[in-house]
């Protein structure tokens, strides 16, 4: 079954969607802050004779002309963390402050959750959490490796967490990176829509409404909370924020992004949704190739 | 459960002297802030807005946030020291992260040095100082840059580095 056939009446140039779907994608790094300033990463590249190429909209970011990015310095050094470019979005809309209190629900293998502890210096606390124990296992490898010293890591259900273990009840902020079918993945793992069933589509997406939630309690009126995926499945992305919408008291807000994206879809298949969700983002992998990902960003307390 | 011994589940804030401890053998965070101090020249204030747990005997974490102790977690900031042995021993973690505050017991390793350390190899090095636990570093872009612990004994220093942190790195010979 072709799978991204579904997705033709949302995107405008279908044929450079897919062509982009099939190339692979750049080894993009981002540079850890708490450790390296991005000039001296970028010195530390040039005396190991490793090209590279920043990205325009984020100085952070680079793009290495190399196959082996863990076998430099900088990786050793923790200056360096394999990120594709467009899942840094989340964190920077999420743009945590020191002395905040920030919860990642879904947490693991911990690129964004590392990538929010630098945002706020090191010097905010981190709640990462994340229900499997094997991929919390690489969540704080890489936290470790990349000098975190602000996260507090958990291993529960987001569903119905409980912040009864920390001295503070309610978060400044918190990323939903929700468990997703992955579509948007495919540049990355040609195998990624092998397993896809709609079937899926129906359980994940309870299960990230009930999440994306608990997300919204647990957040200080005020506050803001971000929703992402890697999917271009309406069911995961526009029907979960309308769900939450009209269960919770949060309404949709705008926020900047430097790259291209596409607003969010107010219709599919027969169903509509509430008109704010068009403040969300959905970006294909042809419009600034890379990943797909689609994010969100929610204000408590409406 | 008692209170009064180590419990592999929890995350325990250390007592700050030794008039405050109730688990037996614990490290207080005067002792630790005194090791850092002694052993590598690191000023206690670098510290100041850290708190150090332990979980499990004799493993220590450095976190900088809020938490109430106890805390059931599966980690807390990072993993710091072990004062299981006689000699405590800092991680490579620990090392990377505060090491360029160091004054005292850092070797610089020259590059073919620096790169076997990484590996995980044992070499013979010219240091004339203090044996045990040394933090080893390299220049990098510029400025001294620590790599992990190396425990020198017998004119040899043995790279510490944890088997998942080594690496071949590119460009060497």
């Amino acid at each position: 079954m072709d799978v991204l056939e579904r997705y033709e009446p949302l995107v405008d140039d279908f044929r450079a969607f897919r062509a982009a779907c099939e190339r692979p994608l750049p080894s993009v790094v981002r540079v850890n802050e708490i450790k390296a300033t991005p000039e001296r990463a970028m010195d530390a590249l040039d005396d190991e004779g490793v090209a590279y190429e920043p990205v325009e909209w984020h100085p952070g970011l680079l793009r290495l002309d190399s196959t082996s990015p863990g076998r430099t310095w900088g990786a050793y050094h923790g200056w360096l963390h394999g990120q594709e470019e467009v899942s840094t979005l989340p964190a920077l809309v999420c743009d945590p402050q020191p002395d905040e209190r920030v919860w990642a629900a879904c947490a693991a293998p911990g690129g964004k959750a590392t990538q929010l502890a630098a945002l706020a210096d090191d010097e905010g606390t981190i709640v990462a959490n994340d229900r499997s124990l094997g991929r919390l296992s690489a969540l704080r490898f890489n936290a470790e490796r990349l000098g975190v010293t602000s996260m507090a890591v958990t291993n529960r259900d987001a569903r119905n967490y409980s912040l009864k273990p920390f001295e503070f009840d309610e978060f400044d902020c918190a990323l939903v990176d929700a468990p997703c079918s992955c579509e948007g993945t495919i540049r990355k793992n040609p195998d990624a829509l092998d397993e896809w069933s709609l079937e899926y589509i129906d359980s994940i997406a309870a299960t990230q409404e009930s999440i994306l939630r608990r997300a919204v309690q647990a957040t200080r009126s005020g506050g803001s909370v971000v929703y992402s995926t890697c999917t271009f499945a309406p069911e995961e992305n526009e029907a979960v924020l309308d769900s939450v919408l009209s269960a919770e008291d949060c309404r949709l807000v705008e926020f900047s992004c430097a790259l291209e994206t596409r607003p969010g879809v107010t219709e599919w298949q027969g169903e509509a949704f509430d008109r704010s969700v068009r403040k969300a983002k959905r970006i294909y992998p042809h419009l600034n190739d890379t990943g797909g990902f689609f994010c969100a960003k929610v204000e408590v307390g409406g | 459960m008692s209170d009064r011994t180590n419990d592999g589940s929890q995350l325990d804030r250390l007592p700050a002297t030794a008039d405050e401890r109730v688990v037996e053998g614990r490290a207080t965070r005067q002792e630790l802030l005194d090791f850092w101090d002694e052993r590598y020249a690191i000023a206690p204030e670098i510290f100041e807005h850290y708190s150090f747990w332990e979980k499990g005997g004799g493993k220590l974490w450095a976190f900088r946030g809020e938490a109430a102790s106890p805390l059931e977690a599966e980690a807390l900031g990072m993993t710091f020291l072990r004062t299981r042995q006689e000699h405590w021993k800092p991680t490579t973690n620990a090392v990377q992260r505060f090491g360029r505050h160091a004054g005292k017991n850092v070797v610089e390793l020259a590059d073919a040095e620096a790169r076997r350390f990484v590996a995980g190899e044992d070499q013979p090095i010219d240091w004339d100082g203090d044996w045990g636990y040394l933090i080893a570093a390299h220049d990098l872009a510029g400025d001294v840059e620590p790599l992990g612990v190396g425990l020198f004994i017998d004119g040899e220093l043995r790279s510490q580095v944890p088997k998942g942190r080594r690496r071949e790195l590119i460009g060497g010979e």
